[in-house]
């Protein structure tokens, strides 16, 4: 299937659709209004097949959009009432009162529409569309409408910016401005209806609320800024919109709204495996990195104090073969692990091995001379602050003293340039 | 309408409808109470593709892969929600926004890809709750509801619901003291020891299992609005632990029974020609309850005033 004009359509009106979207879904994020959209979305279905019954019974053409939309508004503004009613005294919480909304009246849209059933007129023409979406069906002056609510969203977000930022972020700031919290929430809520009505027909009263949460919680794994934020989350929906569509427009079996929250979902996926600051991936990458680090440290540090245990002073330490049975005894590990870890390090160019020794390199000797210069400044803090019990300060170093800048191990030392020599004995730990 | 008809026709329906509205009234007290609301939307939602991908592997509409993959589904989502929202920083409606809806989709895209519409695994019955399709045509009369061999016929969702129940209300009889400590004082619960962890994860297995049992026979948006509707309702009404639970259970099987009676057999018998979606309409009597309950309760608050200013 080539790229004709009615798949370009549709594809621009769902990227469009998807750009309002993303935008206002940030914004109703960041003002914990997630699923406000899922309310909107699933109250509209008994607006739009009142309005389709309604319509018929005057003699109309029930597969009308304007007045079906018209029909979905309303409804979606009686929902958000609904659950601002129902939450009014607390008793009983949002969640739940956007689940008792949601579920009784996308009910009664179910009640209504198998009632429409009957209807001779044929009204339930085309209103399943609204439950999953239906992009094919989109026409060019439906991508108009698209283009319409994307612009007038984007830039009533841009206008309001300010305001919205200080709702979101400081609302004791937007009272001190003068600006009222309730009325920037009102309006973000008129936001979230147009937005959510308008995506129905791309994605579906079931999935619209996903075209307003997945882009926005996207957005928010890869940055801390808002600005930022906002164009990442306006590009994301616009992106899954477009990618939806043209799945679907390529195997028409399948749903528009599912492939669109897909997209969506994919890029969810893939940003919370791969966000550099707070992906899964990232994040465990930097755990085993940490760890290595922190062993290879001791047993460097290992390494060097089995030379001074073995009558290596300060200044001549580092430059002697060791067993590393003597080192795997210090350290209290198996030798197979002290063997392996040698691999590793020899690997790395930090010691050279020979028959069950090791040797520090250069580089090996210094980075050495740095963990056990980290250690004792930690141990001898301690131990000066009043600690009497040497083991346990020795393990309190053990386990703060990674990531321990040169410079404070420095402070932290009573003679900067020279190394300490260990407060404790030096041997097998028992 | 004859007894036969009743017994073929409109026993197995109402029948799934009581026992699905009762089991999902009983354990929605919980989730309220818990602030756990939107987790039966979700399950619900979420079983979808574990449903599908039953049916997929095994090919046939069987029950039992079906069953152990919407399981399946709703386990992964249940830790799929906890991961993103550990991991992303969430807040809990959002990610479970999030989670569900990519399932759901998910399960949308299975259900064409897998060719599983073109059986008879019915989108409809999804999306709407298909409660009339249950019918029992073994029914002869009053005597086969004594007849081990035509009970059999019953349909299978049935059994299963019931199975469901009777398991789901013995775990809350044995639960009851842990349960209402989870929820009234999670604190103090914490504090005598109760494993508050493993208590939850009992809840969300208990609500993923009624979602199961229920989503194939009465649809995803039933097992939603009864699951929060009669439980809200009450909670409206009502801080005593007993009366809540209880109440929640009695209140969804009143609306399960009544809101069946008012799709079909009420207009039939009054002489209309057409009948309602009876998910579509027990699930509007619930919402209408929490409006009546709002009413009622505000009624009450109001009274003890005007007794104030007049003495």
């Amino acid at each position: 299937m080539t790229l004709g004009y009615n798949t370009l359509v549709v594809l621009l009106g769902c990227a469009l659709l998807g750009l309002a979207c993303g935008t206002v879904g940030a914004f109703a994020l960041l003002r914990g209004r997630a699923l406000t959209a899922d309310a909107v979305g699933h109250a509209a279905l008994p607006g739009v097949v009142l309005v389709a019954m309604l319509v018929a019974s005057f003699g109309g053409n029930p597969r009308a959009l304007p007045p079906l939309l018209v029909g979905a508004l309303v409804a979606g503004v009686l929902g958000v009432l609904a659950v601002q009613a129902l939450t009014l005294r607390r008793r009983i919480r949002e969640d739940a009162a956007i689940a008792i909304v949601l579920s009784s009246c996308y009910a009664l849209g179910v009640a209504l529409l198998s009632y429409v059933q009957t209807m001779p007129q044929a009204a339930q023409a085309g209103l399943g569309k609204f439950i999953l979406g239906q992009a094919a069906a989109m026409r060019a002056e439906d991508t108009l409408w698209a283009g319409g609510i994307a612009a007038f969203s984007v830039l009533i977000c841009l206008a309001l910016f300010q305001r919205l930022r200080a709702a979101c972020f400081d609302p004791d700031y937007a009272r001190v401005m003068g600006l009222s919290v309730a009325r920037t929430d009102l309006m973000l809520l008129a936001l979230i209806v147009i937005v959510a009505v308008a995506g129905l027909q791309a994605v579906g009263l079931v999935l619209v609320v996903a075209l307003l949460i997945l882009p926005a919680v996207t957005a928010r794994l890869l940055t801390h800024r808002l600005p930022v934020l906002l164009l990442v989350s306006a590009l994301l929906g616009a992106l899954s919109g477009a990618l939806g569509a043209a799945a679907s427009a390529f195997e028409p079996e399948w749903p528009t709204g599912a492939a669109v929250v897909l997209a969506g979902a994919i890029f969810f996926a893939l940003a919370l495996l791969l966000a550099p600051e707070r992906g899964v991936l990232p994040e465990a990458w930097r755990r085993t990195r940490r760890r290595i680090a922190a062993t290879e440290s001791h047993f460097l540090r290992a390494a060097w104090e089995a030379q001074e245990a073995a009558g290596a002073g300060p200044g001549t330490a580092g430059d002697r073969w060791t067993p590393i049975a003597a080192l795997a005894a210090a350290r209290g590990w198996s030798e197979g692990h002290a063997s392996r870890l040698a691999l590793w390090l020899g690997l790395r160019g930090l010691v050279a091995r020979a028959d069950g020794e090791i040797h520090l390199t250069p580089r090996g000797a210094a980075a050495a001379r740095r963990a056990v210069r980290a250690h004792r400044a930690v141990e001898i803090h301690l131990l000066g602050l009043g600690a009497t019990d040497i083991a346990g300060a020795d393990r309190l170093a053990d386990l703060v003293e990674h990531g321990l800048p040169a410079e404070m191990a420095t402070r932290l030392l009573a003679e900067p340039s020279s190394l300490p020599a260990s407060p404790h004995a030096l041997g097998p730990k028992t | 309408m004859t007894v036969v008809d009743f017994l073929r026709l409109d026993l197995p329906a109402l029948l799934a409808a009581i026992l699905a509205c009762g089991l999902c009234g009983l354990l929605g007290s919980f989730l309220l109470l818990r602030r756990d609301s939107l987790l039966g939307d979700a399950l619900s939602h979420a079983v979808l593709p574990g449903i599908i991908a039953g049916f997929a592997i095994t090919g046939a509409r069987a029950g039992l892969p079906m069953l152990l993959g919407a399981l399946a589904a709703a386990l992964a989502a249940v830790f799929v929600i906890s991961l993103v929202r550990r991991v992303a920083k969430l807040e809990a409606g959002a990610a479970t926004g999030a989670v569900f809806t990519s399932f759901f989709a998910l399960g949308l895209m299975l259900i064409e890809a897998t060719g599983a519409r073109s059986v008879d695994l019915d989108l409809d019955c999804v999306l709407f709750g298909q409660l009339e399709s249950l019918v029992w045509l073994e029914a002869q009369g009053f005597a086969s509801l004594f007849d081990p061999a035509a009970l059999a016929s019953l349909p299978r969702q049935i059994f299963l619901l019931a199975t469901v129940a009777l398991v789901l209300a013995g775990l809350v009889a044995l639960l009851w003291r842990p349960l209402h400590l989870l929820c009234f004082d999670p604190d103090y619960a914490a504090a005598i020891g109760l494993p508050a962890r493993g208590l939850d994860l009992a809840l969300n297995l208990m609500v993923a299992a009624a979602a199961v049992a229920a989503f194939e026979a009465v649809g995803s948006i039933l097992v939603v609005a009864m699951l929060v509707c009669p439980a809200a309702a009450i909670r409206l009404l009502t801080d005593s632990y007993r009366a809540q639970v209880l109440g929640g259970a009695a209140l969804g099987v009143a609306l399960g029974a009544l809101g069946y009676a008012m799709a079909g057999p009420v207009p039939a018998a009054l002489g209309q020609e057409f009948a309602l979606n009876a998910a579509g309409v027990i699930g509007t009597l619930g919402g209408l309850t929490v409006a009546v309950a709002m009413l009622l309760r505000q009624w009450r608050s109001a009274a003890p005033q005007s007794v104030l200013i007049s003495g």
